[in-house]
């Protein structure tokens, strides 16, 4: 038996809770050496992200956006890729939104302009991440190369487009005109009675980012593709044998992956801005990457570990308003302490816990 | 020479989380003898040794170098006590010189110009006092195996070692290689060196040690003098209980043809031709035998068949269609459909997903198989009943089909994909290595199980570097060196004459 074992209850909630409790301890610090009080700093966090009916609505907008990066990084976790183009992806992901709503929301109700533009964000979204995957897949370029460099191209793609053809026209803002009804995701109070979630813009994309992750859990772990992206993904080699084709795996989950990333500008473009504006991704591609590491590329670890992310933005947000001291730049901070304990230094308490483990059990088992 | 043994250990205990792996060991090597220790897989030995040399720390128990107590905590300290150890696989740098190798990590210095010059007179001297022959400026990557040995050696004695422990050192070698080695271990201990032999090869235990001690499960069972016990007695010590060292067989009635393999030509990635002009055929109820020095081409020649490799030229019958390998693209997936099963050289490297739960293991190449989906979804319960099954038959320990596989032993692990491959009632079945890292009891049964297959009329085509193995369960034995089939024999041949066949002594065409 190897001795690097530990139980499941340690390895996915214990772990987890210790890094973050150690970037809490670390931010606290910081804000206490910036002469504010931590405990105060953490009690606005929690009750500006989960404290009133609009924050807690804020908080789901924001991990909305997590969970559809954080698994479009989940899945091509699987595979052994490491996908850091989230960020392009779903940039270009609006695109496909835009196009939809912009065609069809003058004539037919948001229901039907939803499938189309969800077809639209994950399509856009998944060309996008196809080239990288075509590269990695039959050159062995590497995806973490070729996609932070599709990144930029996309950035400046839209700034192309935006200014000069998809502007609104006579208007000197790069974007788009605002949609009509048939072009706008209905908010979530709109549809649930009796919770009020004030101006905050949580809406329907929520219900579909849950969906995807229940779809992500069931392809992953449940269906032939899954277990060849799995099989691929921890040894290479043994797939080979298996008869699995690399470029078949590489190019399907580079594309599932670039359409969930691409799906998030469902939340943000139909669902809250209406309309198609510059860098409405602000970084969330990239958070994604934390998620995804925190909630074990796990569709359920991710959802709590986007709920988490969800309450750093709104809670921040709070913070800075309350207390002038701490900058939205210290926000970022402690946004950063978090996605280096839960993803950088995963490992950092491992080993000590291992040795806990087999150390206290092994008495035990031993007289059994 | 004095009385104190050079290494004692007393009560040294080990545990890993539940695992005991070294319980109250006592050992005894006498200064200037060479002193094997044998045992199973998972019996031991690996552990102490590294407790020997500081990889790991002992929870109870005393080592005493010199008839010194010794806290060894790294493996800093074990050089500077005098033990030297060569590694089963090679700690070389391959584009390096072995005079670089040599000095790695004692270079003497910021500057390599004075450490040098001093290490190629001192390495000089090494090689004339041993009789260890390596050209010092050559690189690594152009010496044969045997030869990197000969350098993981002199850097053990460079750095002054009085002690050497090689760890399973004959695994990569041509019987005269380790003849040669042997030799060298003699040349050693006349020059009052102490030499370890970690080994599960009872007969190089015979051959070259004054005295051997026996691990089983964690515990040093026996110590021997070697000129008063046999190796019978010694499996028996090893298995705990009478082992069967002979496959028990009987003749084979070999029918028609299944595989006829013709012309057969592989490139490897670098362009250099690994399998030249192959031609042979497996007939449906025997074992043929690649017997072959790793490294000759045997790895290649299977990988192809089994649709992994490309091929340059050449073609392959089987189930009676006739394949240019060359101009057909083949892949393992079509392989598998023509019936040919495959259980490949290296299980954690491409047998299995050692990530995977035990039943996902179980369907691995056969997960397209339409019997284990249901629409869209694959039907979980169905692939754990089939999983439970071969479990059952195969008698795989833990029977635990959710088990994470990287956590059963390797005999077991081979057993999944023994089980995986036969039960799918292929007409050819490729076996490479089937018995690498297993232990006694479980050979057997894999020996077992591959007469079985051949009983029941299907073709095996056995590559294997145990030369006793090949001898022991092939009915034609095929000798492959540098690329070629550079013979044909039975498998009553001469041990001596196959050896030379294999180190291409006189190499003849098939």
């Amino acid at each position: 038996m190897s001795s690097g074992q530990l139980p499941r209850w340690v390895d996915f909630g214990l772990i987890p809770v210790l890094n973050l409790i150690a970037a809490f301890l670390v931010s606290g610090l910081v804000v206490l050496l910036i002469g504010e009080n931590p405990l105060e700093a953490v009690r606005i966090l929690l009750w500006g992200s989960l404290g009133f009916g609009e924050g807690v609505g804020f908080t789901l907008f924001y991990a909305t956006n997590f969970i559809f990066t954080g698994l479009a990084v989940a899945v091509a976790f699987h595979a052994g890729l490491f996908n850091i183009g989230g960020e392009g992806q779903a940039y270009i992901g609006g695109l496909g939104v835009a196009w939809a709503c912009l065609a069809l929301d003058h004539y037919v109700p948001w229901w039907v302009t939803m499938p189309f533009a969800l077809a639209g964000a994950a399509i856009m979204g998944a060309a996008w991440a196809f080239i990288p995957a075509w590269l990695q897949a039959k050159r062995g370029s590497h995806v973490v190369i070729t996609t932070i460099m599709f990144n930029f191209i996309a950035a400046a793609l839209m700034n192309y487009l935006l200014v000069n053809i998809m502007v609104k026209p006579g208007s000197m803002q790069p974007e788009t005109r605002t949609f009509e009804a048939g072009g706008k995701l209905p908010f979530l109070k709109e549809f649930v009675p009796g919770i009020d979630f004030g101006t905050a813009p949580v809406n329907l994309a929520l219900i579909i980012a849950l969906l995807a992750s229940v779809a992500v859990w069931l392809i992953v772990w449940r269906t032939r593709l899954g277990y060849e992206i799995r099989a691929f993904g921890a040894n290479a080699t043994a797939a080979v044998y298996a008869g699995i084709s690399p470029v078949r795996v590489i190019v399907i989950t580079m594309l599932i992956s670039g359409g969930l990333a691409g799906m998030m500008a469902i939340n943000e473009i139909m669902g809250s801005q209406h309309r198609l504006l510059l860098e409405f991704v602000t970084g969330y591609g990239f958070v994604g990457i934390a998620v995804a590491l925190m909630g074990r590329a796990h569709p359920v670890g991710i959802v709590l570990a986007a709920i988490l992310f969800g309450m750093l933005y709104q809670g921040g947000a709070e913070l800075s308003f309350e207390k002038p001291a701490i900058t939205r730049d210290m926000i970022i901070v402690i946004q950063g302490l978090v996605i280096l304990f839960a993803g950088a230094l995963e490992h950092m308490f491992r080993p000590a816990l291992i040795q806990f483990f087999t150390y206290s059990r092994s008495p035990a088992e031993q007289a059994g | 020479m004095s009385d104190t043994p050079a290494i004692e250990l007393r009560n040294i205990n080990k545990s890993f989380g539940p695992v005991h792996a070294n319980r109250d060991i006592d050992l005894v090597v006498k200064k200037g003898s060479i002193h094997g220790i044998v045992g199973e897989n998972g019996a031991g030995k690996s552990t102490l040794m590294s407790i020997l040399y500081g990889f790991y720390q002992a929870d109870k128990g005393d080592v005493l170098v010199d008839g010194r107590k010794a806290h060894i905590g790294d493996s800093k300290t074990a050089i500077s006590l005098g033990i030297g150890m060569v590694h089963q696989h090679f700690m070389l740098v391959d584009n390096f010189t072995v005079l670089e190798n040599v000095i790695l990590g004692a270079e003497g210095g910021p500057l390599l110009a004075g450490g040098v010059s001093k290490a190629r007179q001192e390495l000089k001297r090494l090689e004339d006092d041993y009789g260890l022959k390596v050209g010092v400026d050559e690189l690594i990557e152009d010496l044969p195996v045997g030869l990197q040995q000969r350098v993981e050696i002199l850097k053990a004695l460079f750095r002054g070692a009085e002690i050497l422990i090689l760890d399973e050192p004959t695994g990569v070698l041509t019987p005269a290689e380790a003849d040669h080695l042997f030799r060298i271990l003699q040349v050693l201990k006349d020059e009052g060196k102490t030499v370890l032999l970690i080994t599960h090869k009872l007969r190089e235990i015979m051959a070259v040690t004054d005295t051997v001690s026996v691990m089983r499960r964690g515990e040093m069972v026996a110590t021997r003098k070697t000129s008063e016990t046999s190796m019978a007695e010694l499996a028996e010590l090893m298995v705990g209980r009478s082992v069967l060292l002979r496959v028990d067989k009987k003749p084979a009635h070999p029918k028609e043809t299944v595989l006829d393999v013709s012309h057969l030509t592989v490139t490897d990635s670098r362009g250099v031709q690994v399998v030249k002009d192959v031609s042979f055929n497996v007939r449906a109820g025997e074992i043929v035998g690649i017997a072959g020095v790793s490294g000759n081409g045997q790895s290649e020649l299977l990988e192809t068949l089994a649709g992994i490799r490309k091929a340059t030229s050449g073609k392959v019958t089987i189930e009676g269609a006739t394949i240019d390998l060359a101009e057909t693209h083949v892949d393992p997936a079509m392989m598998r459909d023509w019936n040919l099963g495959h259980v490949p050289e290296d299980r954690h490297r491409m047998g299995l997903v050692t990530g995977f739960a035990e039943y996902e293991n179980a369907i691995l190449g056969y997960h397209n198989d339409p019997t284990y989906s249901k629409g869209f979804l694959l039907d979980i319960p169905k692939i754990r009943d089939a999983a439970r099954e071969e479990i059952e038959k195969y008698d795989i320990r833990p029977p635990d089909c959710l088990l994470k596989t990287a956590n059963f032993s390797g005999g077991n692990q081979q057993k999944i994909v023994l089980a995986r491959e036969m039960e799918r009632d292929p007409t050819v079945l490729l076996v490479g290595q089937p018995t690498r890292g297993v232990d006694i009891g479980a050979i057997e049964f894999i020996h077992k199980r591959l007469i079985e297959m051949r009983d029941a009329g299907k073709g095996v085509l056995l590559v294997s570097v145990e030369l006793d193995e090949i001898r022991g369960l092939a009915d034609r034995v095929l000798v492959m060196f540098d690329g070629k089939i550079v013979g044909e024999r039975s498998p009553e041949t001469d041990e001596s004459e196959l050896g030379l066949l294999m180190a291409g002594a006189h190499g003849e065409n098939a």
